[in-house]
């Protein structure tokens, strides 16, 4: 259990270090509360995925989601599109709000339930399938919309969630630490959380051991498709279209992120509260290498290449290299490890 | 022995006589394959004639050239029970950085040369996934989406991002060069270029490699059960390495292959197309999971995700469903080939 605190200190301190770098290279400009904003109204989308594919990699047996962000898109597209077609913005701004907001969650909660049937009932492999449905949330997308920008505008309450503040706190921003808290709590005083990483810990013993397996799966799509169509909301609010080509590197970027937290690709341990700092540390990091002034494919190579080192990092046992005060109290006690059965 | 090779045998001996087309498609997955494609063209012709037309099918063929090396990258890969989301970026990179290299330093460079660059270039990049797959230890797909990044963000910080339009002139050539024409009835000439030879001259040496060598065994035992296949003394680095660098040889071939047949070599081009590669690999009957496939299989469902992509236009749906359908194919293959599997 050690291993597990290591990430969490290495996380803070690597946060604690990059706002100190920042605050050198800018002068004091990167610590301005306009900057610090700006800053965290850009990490809810992400910071939601990341959780969803968080939760899929814990179920364990390949699990991942690759179709995330083209399910927050297809939310968003899709909601646009019924939505607007018997309500219109000027009539009530507030009720067209809430029905976009309604809808688009529904519809990321029945992409994560139909991605969870197919894996739970159909045995189908989460890669693939994912990768299957990612296709055809985009496609669906693509049709509905004819491949075009959907206006969503901005009314009151939606441009609100997008741009305003609670407490000097962008709003989006404090709904991703709520569905975030609210998605740490479930994982720790549930019984979902333990059937969940004990399922990803060992598969069978927990068939065996009578979890309700089809059950956890669909849930943790489910909750992950939720959270796809929080995230298309989110992306809604703050971009007055939608598009279903937004975002194509966030897949590649909720991985990185996921990665960094330490959650283990083959399943059984995460946890959230390091995928939320994980995810702060990247924001800050392409926040401060906007400020130096490079490309975004400067971006891409950099995140390739620390995708990489984390894996090193992970696979290396850095951590315990690089903070040594936190000390083994009994380092003769192996850790008993399940044998990896499947890569 | 892959463990689905052990089951085929005992089932193929004690089915004996019994024999039906559910045998015949769990044995042979890929026969599913086949009659979707023919299916497809048939309802394709009825619709609208004009599909029959050889210059459509020279088309087709043509446009399955790239995809086709791709998928019997991938396609290997596969079989060992990893994935590989990286080749289409190795491909950009290697086609892109060459015709920089030639365009610049060495103009008079023979066409052969060029070929072997590609393949040396992509060969090298696969092998840094080897390497990266078998020392990480974790998931190849997570790896491969990070080099994929790595790859495509070096090639388009640090060599360019201007669109070449004018190729070195033997590159051009190539890429023009007929392995016959003729003209169609309206007055057109239909080629079909000599580069399509690639394409079944490397789905041999990929069917050679994996069943008439000791590394196509070895890597059908990988993907059957790694932990079992280094047991019994596979040297899964050697498997791993030889396994992406083959698909990084073949993706930097088909990158150059590509460059000559657009004529124009745009550094964004490619990254993308990866998921249809994926797609075709696994419509033609390849378990994810690895330890099953056939090549026959990949070419086919590449031919598959070809021709739904360019008849969806011909029976008047719109391109905008081309990912829908694409998607739900992959999804019903996949339900498709799981529920077969377990009718025992």
């Amino acid at each position: 259990m050690q291993k597990t605190g290591g990430q969490l200190v290495m996380l803070v301190a690597i946060n604690g270090l990059l706002l100190v770098l920042g605050a050198i290279i800018s002068g004091g400009t990167f610590l301005s509360l306009f900057n610090l904003q700006s800053m965290a109204s850009q990490l809810p989308e992400i910071g939601l995925l990341a959780i969803g594919v968080m939760l899929a990699m814990c179920a364990g047996n390949g699990g991942i989601d690759l179709s995330g962000i083209a399910l927050a898109n297809l939310s968003g597209v899709l909601s646009a599109v019924i939505v607007s077609s018997f309500l219109s913005v000027s009539e009530s701004e507030t009720v067209f709000s809430l029905a976009f907001i309604f809808a688009a969650v529904s519809i990321g909660c029945a992409g994560g339930v139909i991605n969870g049937l197919l894996i739970s009932k159909l045995n189908i492999t989460p890669i693939l399938c994912t990768l299957g449905t990612q296709m055809a949330f985009m496609g669906l997308a693509v049709v509905v919309s004819g491949g075009k920008a959907v206006m969503v505008g901005s009314p009151a309450l939606l441009s609100s969630i997008g741009n305003d503040m609670f407490l000097a706190v962008p709003i989006s921003f404090l709904i991703f630490i709520i569905a975030a808290g609210l998605i740490a709590a479930a994982l720790k005083f549930t019984p979902y959380g333990l059937w969940l990483m004990l399922m990803g810990t060992n598969p069978k013993a927990a068939v065996y051991a009578g979890f309700p397996r089809t059950g956890v799966l669909v849930a943790t799509y489910a909750i992950s498709g939720t959270l796809s169509g929080l995230a298309g909301v989110i992306i809604a609010a703050r971009n007055v279209n939608v598009k279903f080509d937004y975002g194509s590197s966030y897949l590649l970027i909720a991985i990185l992120i996921v990665v960094m937290a330490g959650v283990k690709p083959e399943g059984g341990y995460g946890r959230v509260v390091c995928v939320v700092l994980s995810a702060v540390a990247l924001q800050l990091m392409s926040s401060l290498l906007n400020f130096g002034g490079l490309s975004n494919f400067v971006r891409d190579f950099a995140w390739g290449l620390l995708l990489l080192a984390f894996l090193a990092v992970g696979r290396y046992d850095l951590t315990g290299f690089l903070f040594p005060a936190r000390g083994q109290p009994i380092p003769s006690v192996p850790i008993p490890h399940a044998p990896k059965q499947d890569n | 022995m892959s463990t689905s090779r052990i089951d085929e045998l005992s089932e193929s001996a004690s089915a004996g006589r019994s024999f039906s087309l559910g045998e015949l498609v769990r044995r042979r997955p890929e026969t599913i394959t086949f009659m979707l494609l023919v299916a497809i063209c048939v309802i394709v012709a009825i619709i609208n004639p004009a599909f029959l037309q050889p210059s459509t099918l020279i088309d087709i063929g043509r446009a399955s050239v790239v995809m086709g090396l791709f998928a019997l990258g991938v396609f290997i890969i596969l079989a060992a029970g990893g994935i590989d989301v990286s080749f289409t970026a190795i491909a950009a990179f290697t086609m892109y950085s060459l015709t920089v290299l030639v365009l610049n330093h060495f103009p008079g460079m023979p066409m052969a040369v060029i070929m072997l660059v590609a393949i040396g270039g992509g060969a090298l990049l696969g092998i840094i996934n080897g390497l990266l797959v078998h020392h990480l230890n974790v998931p190849s797909l997570i790896v491969t989406i990070g080099t994929q990044y790595l790859f495509r963000g070096f090639l388009l910080s640090f060599i360019g991002t201007v669109w070449i339009m004018s190729l070195p002139p033997q590159m051009g050539a190539f890429g023009r060069m007929p392995l016959f024409q003729f003209e169609s009835a309206n007055g057109a000439i239909v080629t079909l270029p000599v580069y399509f030879l690639f394409l079944p001259l490397a789905a041999f040496v990929t069917w050679w490699i994996l069943n008439r060598t000791l590394m196509g065994r070895a890597i059908f035992a990988v993907g059957g059960n790694a932990n079992i296949a280094s047991r019994l003394g596979y040297s899964l680095r050697t498997v791993h390495i030889f396994l992406f660098g083959y698909a990084g040889a073949l993706a930097g071939l088909a990158g150059i292959i590509h460059v000559c047949a657009n004529r124009q070599a745009n550094p964004f081009d490619l990254v993308g197309t990866e998921i249809n590669v994926i797609a075709a690999v696994v419509l033609g009957g390849a378990r994810i999971t690895g330890g099953t496939g056939t090549v026959l299989g990949t070419i086919l469902g590449v031919l598959l995700i070809v021709v739904i992509n360019s008849v969806l236009v011909m029976v008047g749906i719109p391109s905008t469903w081309q990912r829908l359908v694409v998607g739900s194919f992959i999804l019903l293959a996949a339900a498709f080939f799981v529920t077969r599997q377990r009718k025992k």
